[in-house]
Parts: C-alpha cells; sequence; structure tokens
C-alpha cells in the first residue's frame, strides 16, 4: 500500500508544534519516506498559535504544502476551530480534549479525543502533551513502531539535556495506553 | 555520499556557502531568509571567517564589494523589498566585474508588500535588477537539497565569469524542512590575478573600479563583458524536463510552484491528460534553445507562477509564440494549489487539444 501522509500540527506556542513537525518527519526520514514539514510563519505566530504542515510519502514529493490533512492534530480550540473542516474525508482528526471543551461537528473523519495536555499534567511532564498525542496517534494509526521512536529521540533531543529522551519516550507510552 | 540530515533551506543554503568557501558574511534581517543570517552569525565566528549585520541593506551590498575586492568569497542575503535596496550595489558589482553570490528568498511584493512566499521578483532579477548594461547568474533551486548545491555551484560561476549570481529562493524554500545530505567543504581553484589584496611590491597595483568617463572605453568594456554573457548563454544553462515527451500540455514552473505543479501532472495524468514539465534551474541564461525544442511536441504551454505573470513572456520569446501559451498563478504571498493547476490544465484540454 502506498503512504502518503499529510499532517497539519497546530496549537499554541510552547506546546511543542515545531517539534512535533521536525520528530515526525525525522522519524519519516529514519523509516525510509521521502519528508518535508513546513512551519507557518505568518502574523498569527506573534499572536501566539503556531502550526506546521508534514507529509511523509513513498514517492517524492511535490507540494510540502496542502489544503486537506489526512491527519490532523488540534492541540487548542482556535487550531480545531480553524482547522476541523480541512480534514479529508475518511482521514483523522486528533483533539485535545484537555484544552478543546467542544465535540466535532464532522461525522465523516475518525475524531479521537485525547486529553494529552492532563495526562502530561498528572504525571509532573506538563511541557509534553505533544508527545503524549504522538504516543495516541502510533496506536490508532500504526504509523510508526514504537521501537523506531526509541532511535529518534535521542537524535532529536538536545544533548545539554539527555535525560529528556527518556522523559519523552516515557510520554509516548502514556499516550499509547491511553 | 555524506548522511542525510534534516535542515530547514535557509540554514541548509547558509552552511552549504560556508562548506563552498564563502568566508564573509553581511546580512541584515528580514522575514522570510532571517535564518541565513542567523546561521552565519552563529557558524562563521567558528571558522575564522567573518559575519557582520550591517546597519541597514544598501551598507551589507557596498561591504560585499568590499570583501570581493580582495578575492575573499562573499554573501548576503535578504528578501525582496532588501533586494531593491541592494539593487545600485549590484549594479556596481557588475560593473566592476566583481563575483558575489547574493540570495533572495522572495516574498509577495510590491512595496513592504507580505511575507509569504512569492515568485514576483521574476523580472527584477532576470532584467531589471538596477542600471545599466549588465546580466547577472539567476539560479533557481526548487528543493533543499539543491539549494545547497546550487549555492555552491554560484559561488564557482561567479568566480568563474567574474559576475554575481543570485539564488532566487522563495519563503517556501527557505522556510520548509527536508532531508539533505551536506555537501563535503571544498576549496575552489579558481585564480583571482585581479583581486586587489596588497601587492606585496611585487606587482603593479590591481583597481577596482566601475567609473569610465571616456565613452568609447566604457562602450568596449560593456562589449567585452556581453561576450562573456554570450558564452555563459551557450555554455552554462540549466534545466530539467519530467515527462514532456509525450506531454500535449507542458507546464513551466521553477522553484516553489514547479514542487505544487508535480502534483498536478501526476493528478493530470491519472485522467488520461498528456502533461508534462519543463523547469529551467538557470533563470539567467534561460533555457531558450531547450524550451524551443519542446514546442516541436507540446502543443500548449502553462506558466505556473507565484506572480501575476513575469517568466511567461520569457516562454512566449523562447517559443516564438507558436504554440499557445497559458498562466495559473497566485500572488501577494499566496502558494497555488494543486487542483488550481488541473483545472486550468483541463480548461486548456478543452480549447486547444
Amino acid at each position: 500500500m502506498s503512504v502518503n501522509h499529510q499532517i497539519t500540527i497546530a496549537g499554541f506556542g510552547g506546546q511543542g508544534i515545531q517539534f512535533t513537525g521536525k520528530f515526525l518527519i525525522y522519524a519519516g526520514m529514519q523509516a525510509g519516506y521521502e519528508v518535508t514539514c513546513i512551519p507557518s510563519y505568518g502574523p498569527e505566530m506573534r499572536g501566539g498559535t503556531s502550526a506546521c504542515f508534514v507529509v511523509i510519502s513513498d514517492d517524492k514529493i511535490g507540494s510540502p504544502i496542502f489544503s486537506n490533512p489526512s491527519l490532523l492534530i488540534a492541540m487548542n480550540t482556535p487550531s480545531f476551530d480553524k482547522y476541523e473542516m480541512s480534514t479529508e474525508p475518511g482521514g483523522y482528526t486528533f483533539v485535545d480534549s484537555t484544552l478543546v471543551d467542544r465535540k466535532a461537528v464532522r461525522d465523516d473523519v475518525t475524531t479521537v479525543y485525547v486529553p494529552a495536555t492532563g495526562v502530561a499534567s498528572e504525571n509532573g511532564i506538563h511541557s509534553l502533551a505533544n508527545m503524549v498525542m504522538v504516543g495516541k496517534i502510533l496506536k490508532e494509526t500504526g504509523i510508526f513502531s514504537y521501537e523506531l521512536m526509541e532511535k529518534v529521540m535521542p537524535k532529536l533531543v538536545s544533548a545539554k539535556r539527555p535525560q529528556m529522551v527518556e522523559t519523552n519516550l516515557k510520554a509516548i507510552r502514556l499516550g499509547m495506553e491511553l | 555520499m555524506a548522511e542525510k540530515v534534516l535542515m530547514k533551506g535557509n540554514e541548509a543554503l547558509a552552511e552549504s556557502a560556508i562548506r563552498a568557501g564563502c568566508r564573509c558574511f553581511f546580512g541584515y534581517p528580514i522575514t522570510p531568509q532571517t535564518e541565513v543570517a542567523a546561521y552565519m552569525a552563529k557558524r562563521m565566528p567558528q571558522i575564522g571567517g567573518t559575519y557582520l549585520q550591517a546597519e541597514s541593506e544598501v551598507a551589507a551590498i557596498n561591504m560585499v564589494y568590499g570583501a570581493t575586492s580582495t578575492g575573499t568569497r562573499a554573501m548576503t542575503s535578504s528578501s525582496s523589498p532588501g533586494i531593491s535596496l541592494k539593487a545600485e550595489g549590484i549594479s556596481y558589482l557588475a560593473g566592476s566585474d566583481l563575483p558575489a553570490v547574493i540570495i533572495n528568498i522572495c516574498r509577495g511584493g510590491p512595496g513592504l508588500g507580505g511575507i509569504q512566499p512569492a515568485q514576483s521578483d521574476y523580472n527584477q532579477a532576470t532584467k531589471g535588477l538596477a542600471h545599466g548594461d549588465f546580466h547577472i547568474l539567476v539560479l533557481a533551486p526548487n528543493c533543499i537539497q539543491e539549494m545547497c548545491d546550487l549555492v555552491s555551484d554560484a559561488f564557482d560561476l561567479a568566480d568563474t565569469y567574474r559576475m554575481p549570481a543570485m539564488i532566487l529562493g522563495d519563503g517556501m524554500l527557505g522556510q520548509m524542512m527536508e532531508p539533505v545530505a551536506l555537501p563535503e567543504p571544498h576549496e575552489s581553484k579558481i585564480e583571482k590575478p585581479w583581486a586587489a589584496c596588497g601587492t606585496e611590491m611585487k606587482r603593479p597595483h590591481n583597481v577596482i573600479n566601475s567609473l569610465y568617463i571616456k565613452p568609447d572605453e566604457l562602450e568596449r568594456i560593456v562589449m567585452d563583458r556581453y561576450a562573456r554573457y554570450r558564452h555563459i548563454e551557450e555554455n552554462e544553462v540549466r534545466y530539467e524536463e519530467f515527462m514532456t515527451e509525450d506531454a500535449d500540455i507542458v507546464i513551466v514552473a521553477y522553484g516553489a510552484s514547479s514542487r505544487i505543479a508535480r502534483n498536478a501532472i501526476m493528478a493530470a495524468r491519472a485522467e488520461g491528460i498528456k502533461v508534462g514539465m519543463f523547469r529551467p534551474i538557470t533563470l539567467w541564461p534561460f533555457p531558450k534553445k531547450a524550451l524551443d525544442r519542446v514546442a516541436d511536441t507540446a502543443r500548449a504551454f502553462l506558466t505556473v507562477e507565484l506572480s501575476m505573470g513575469q517568466m511567461i513572456d520569457d516562454v512566449k520569446l523562447a517559443i516564438n509564440c507558436r504554440r499557445p501559451v497559458y498562466l495559473a498563478n497566485r500572488t501577494g504571498g499566496m502558494v497555488i494549489t494543486p487542483n488550481e493547476i488541473l483545472a486550468k490544465i483541463r480548461e486548456i484540454k478543452g480549447e486547444t487539444l
């Protein structure tokens, strides 16, 4: 089966949106796929929201920008409001249900409610809701294996904070258990 | 081949410039190219090079003039409004036969415009950058790997032909992240006997100058320079063809829009419409002859541009208007979608095929 994931990741600054994008394409690259990631760099960044667009494909990637993601990650309400309608019919929408207080209006996509921020806070890893979300996505979609995450994480976490490798992996495991 | 790393276009370009021997970078921040300057600020001191944030774009290009006069590989980067400010200095570089690499990570215009990706500086780069009879080399990458490879080539071409070379990118290429194999650091073998780098009392002074008061002398120098330009037009043209052999409709696109066009081509082929792409990599020299050959078999052309249609004129000239040339475009920082291109392809099919 051909692989062509188009993933929109959106939330507010500080939620690790850009790191999540980089993490996913690094994993994709290690898995042998073509990958691109482009941040939204518009004036909205100064208002505190952040988004990036990821493509993971087994074919050469044309446009790194797309209108209809196959998978949307909405980490806050403004992002969910902005991108909910964009998800391709039959695609996935993952919502941080700790911060988003409404349900999806669409019934033609699989919407997964993940209390990512809540779970991260309860476990004392406040800043890693993004990785809890990644764990849940791994479990629901099978996009990558956990073993690949173990391989990739040390390459992306700053060498100055090696203990963060295990903390990030723990967050992924917590997400996988949800 | 080196192991692939993930880098942003702007950062990969900067690292590649250093590996190509760039030792002086003069910058001034402007979105969406600021990462070039930021990366240079971090890396240049580590390798014994010079990074200087100038007080303005005008100052930066004149610092380039000074540095490159000594034979040092020098670069500056900016985005559209900043390039306009550098224009005078680029004319002086051309008039003094000085090599230099100038990066334009293009954004929407005119005026201060916007900060999103655009290709509306095509005419400026290839035709009307500043006053006087001159050209600069213009190279247009469409992926991060090519950004790296072309910046290295740009230094070599600039030194070989003693003229400025521009990398014309856009906000999409500058900002996006993609795997890239960085080139190994390499030393240039190109001699620079003209450089004003100290005589050690062993030779006459080298003078770097663009002022020629006597018109006959200036005419001769400009004509000599144009003989060099003709040589470049014969020898340095670069382009890439994608599925053009059997194509009824040939898209002509460069940079970001060529990537988006690829998606539209695949979708059109799935519908049974034979579409291909001709991608100029050198915008000056424009691959006129190669494109004219494509017109022997193609029935219609479609330029895809993030501007109101600038390259389209070069396409019409190259093929002597012997086929209809259409335009699919967005501007102002709006990025055209594959579906918009596909709609245009269907329209052309209805009209001309």
